[in-house]
């Protein structure tokens, strides 16, 4: 349907008055739309305002002023228990009176659905989760991965317009984290609904999300595919906070076309590729991924700067190096151990050169 | 003396518990004997009991079924105390219900509460634990009387032409009770309400139920334990109680524990006041080990 998204924000603040008496925007005037059957993730770090908003879309907290709407209601004023979202808790929220069955049954029993349907769908969710014959035990005899998908039953079962999470994956150990990230994005493909996913763990929001908003401070700093924030991050939090990165300060002396030229004090010029204009003497900071940058292998029209390796980090898969150019300009390089020769291009205090292409880097301006 | 327990344990443990089992062997399991032992023996003329000891079960008899000479013959009537006895469970569980009825708001207001204002409120409920039992209900005893503050500003205001009898009567006795007895029920539900998870309350909201349904559901089983154990600590002093059902009712309302009173007292009948000790004791015994076996496995655990 045109013009109708599962879940819309039109301007949302939200307001906390703090304990000394100030205003704290949680929420600062947001706007977001998420589509129908998206995996949308809100990435940011604590208290960057992901959870509040999740928690006024699912109706636990109200907004100071702006709507929200739910499949194009207006609901933002709309209590809890009447909304048709529902939320996978991040410490699971299960009832420890209730065997898995009656968790898993609540939310159907408070719908009014008999007894005998409910056991028929209660059984078809926990063959979903894959926990089949598990209904009458306690929560408590479960391990923290179960309860987790105990707590993804109990809200599916209840086919919600929109699955909210909040961190649901928190609680987990790396390898168990990672097999569920796997499993959820299963899971929500099959299923087709829309999930919105808050995380402060980058790559989980990247290796799950279809789209995401990444926040700080209240603010959505930028919403879109995970290429395109890993790729073109908006500003300098973006691309810090998403995957590593190197800033290198410096002014444009002069733009030719697309090319943007870049004085870097103290190690050179460098040339940039950006489809904005900028005006001469303007301060900018090149913003490069440490894997696009190449160690000793000068590219014929590219950026080539001389450096010098302060430290070589080995990790396994790849080779970190740490190159300084001068007092304020330092970069991370990640080259692949692809060949035992790669293993060593340089040596810690070695001169080298550091190239990369004037497509890679991004240009950031305050 | 200290080397004989230098660098052993068992008699430093036994040095540590002694004094308090001592303590409790001689005043309340010892008592307790001798109650049973007086329980048993015939009155003596002057109260305690008569020497030699005869042993008889007429005490308990007479619980059951009071005899009374006439002219006519003894005349016997098996409800005159077990009706007492009836009447007092009942005014315990008026009383019992009230305490918990207002003592969980009350207590879940408190729970919810930043930390200081928590234990601000906490205090102003044991404030008068510290105040003298019988001070208080005499206090009371003067705004509820006659000519006390209630009767007096409504009767100055015109609202009525004669004072309310507020006042030796059940209804004095059971606002005294629940008065007294009022933070032994909110204490043991503040700590059940302080500990329950409120995300729970927000889950079960998210699953569609209003609040009150979330209540019934979620917080209230999971809060249980400190009802019932509100309802064991009002409950059971409240069956035996006797000072407040004294000066609220004015010897006007019978319960058990001023018939037990009386019977050490004016009565001079030791061996049958023991007597309705022991049954008593007994009754509320087995009510609350019937009530801890019907309820569920997770509330006895967690008592």
């Amino acid at each position: 349907m045109a013009g109708e998204f599962a879940i819309e924000m039109k301007d949302v603040l939200k307001q906390f008055v703090t304990p000394e008496g100030g205003i704290l925007p949680a929420v600062d005037h947001v706007d977001m739309q998420i589509q129908d059957g998206e995996f949308f993730s809100l990435l940011g770090p604590s208290g960057c305002g992901k959870t509040t908003s999740l928690r006024m879309i699912a109706g636990f907290e109200l907004p100071t002023s702006g709507s929200i709407l739910i499949r194009g209601k207006e609901m933002s004023q709309v209590p809890a228990h009447l909304r048709p979202v529902n939320t996978v808790f991040q410490q699971y929220a299960l009832f420890p009176h209730m065997t898995v069955e009656q968790n898993i049954g609540f939310g159907l029993e408070m719908k009014g659905v008999g007894k005998a349907e409910r056991a028929k769908r209660v059984a078809e969710a926990l063959e979903m989760v894959r926990l089949p014959g598990m209904a009458l035990r306690r929560t408590k005899q479960l391990s923290g991965g179960q309860q987790q998908r105990i707590a993804l039953a109990r809200a599916l079962v209840n086919k919600p317009e929109v699955l909210l999470l909040d961190e649901p994956l928190g609680a987990l150990d790396l390898k168990l984290r990672k097999e569920m990230q796997l499993e959820l994005k299963t899971l929500q493909r099959e299923v087709g609904i829309t999930f919105i996913y808050v995380t402060h763990d980058q790559e989980e929001a990247l290796t799950m999300s279809d789209r995401i908003a990444v926040m700080n401070k209240g603010r959505a700093l930028q919403v879109g595919l995970p290429e395109e924030i890993y790729e073109r991050p908006a500003d300098k939090f973006v691309a810090d906070f998403i995957g590593e990165t190197n800033f290198l300060d410096g002014s444009v002396l002069g733009q030719s076309g697309s090319t943007v030229e870049i004085d870097l004090p103290g190690c050179g010029l460098a040339r940039v590729e950006s489809s904005r204009t900028f005006t001469r003497g303007q301060p900018v900071t090149i913003t490069v991924r440490p894997e696009r940058l190449h160690l000793n292998e000068p590219f014929e029209n590219g950026n080539n700067l001389k450096g010098r390796v302060e430290e070589v980090i080995y990790i396994g898969t790849d080779t970190q190096y740490g190159v300084r150019f001068s007092e304020r300009h330092k970069v991370r390089v990640r080259e692949q151990n692809a060949t035992q020769a790669q293993k060593e291009i340089a040596r810690r205090g070695d001169e080298v050169i550091v190239s990369f292409t004037s497509a890679s880097p991004r240009l950031l301006t305050e | 003396m200290l080397n004989f327990f230098r660098g052993n344990k068992k008699r430093q443990l036994f040095g540590l518990i002694s004094p308090g089992a001592l303590w409790i062997l001689l005043f309340f399991n010892l008592p307790l004997l001798i109650m049973l032992f007086i329980s048993f023996a015939e009155r003596g003329r002057t109260g305690g009991i008569a020497s030699p000891v005869v042993y008889t079960l007429e005490n308990y008899k007479q619980f059951f079924n009071a005899c009374v000479s006439q002219y006519a013959g003894p005349q016997c009537d098996p409800f005159l105390y077990l009706g007492i006895f009836g009447s007092s469970v009942r005014i315990a569980f008026v009383v019992t219900f009230f305490c918990i009825l207002a003592g969980y708001p009350l207590a879940y207001f408190m729970a919810r509460q930043k930390p200081l204002w928590r234990d601000t409120l906490m205090l102003l409920v044991i404030i008068p634990f510290w105040t003298n039992f019988l001070v208080r209900t005499y206090a009371l005893k003067t705004v509820m009387s006659g000519e006390g503050l209630i009767n007096t500003i409504l009767m100055n205001l015109g609202l009525i032409s004669a004072p309310l009898e507020m006042m030796f009567n059940e209804f004095g006795v059971i606002v005294g009770l629940v008065y007294g007895y009022l933070p032994f029920a909110v204490l043991p539900m503040y700590t059940s309400v302080e500990k329950f998870d409120h995300s729970l309350m927000e889950a079960a909201a998210d699953l569609g139920a209003p609040p009150s349904r979330a209540f019934w559901r979620v917080m209230l089983p999971m809060t249980m334990p400190g009802v019932i154990a509100a309802l064991v600590l009002v409950f059971v002093p409240v069956v035996g109680a006797f000072i407040t059902p004294d000066i609220m009712g004015g010897g006007k309302v019978e319960m058990i524990g001023t018939l037990i009173n009386r019977q050490f007292g004016v009565a001079r009948n030791w061996p049958f006041g023991s007597a309705m000790s022991l049954i008593l004791m007994v009754l509320v015994l087995l009510g609350v080990i019937y009530y801890f076996r019907s309820s569920s496995e997770e509330t006895r655990r967690a008592m």
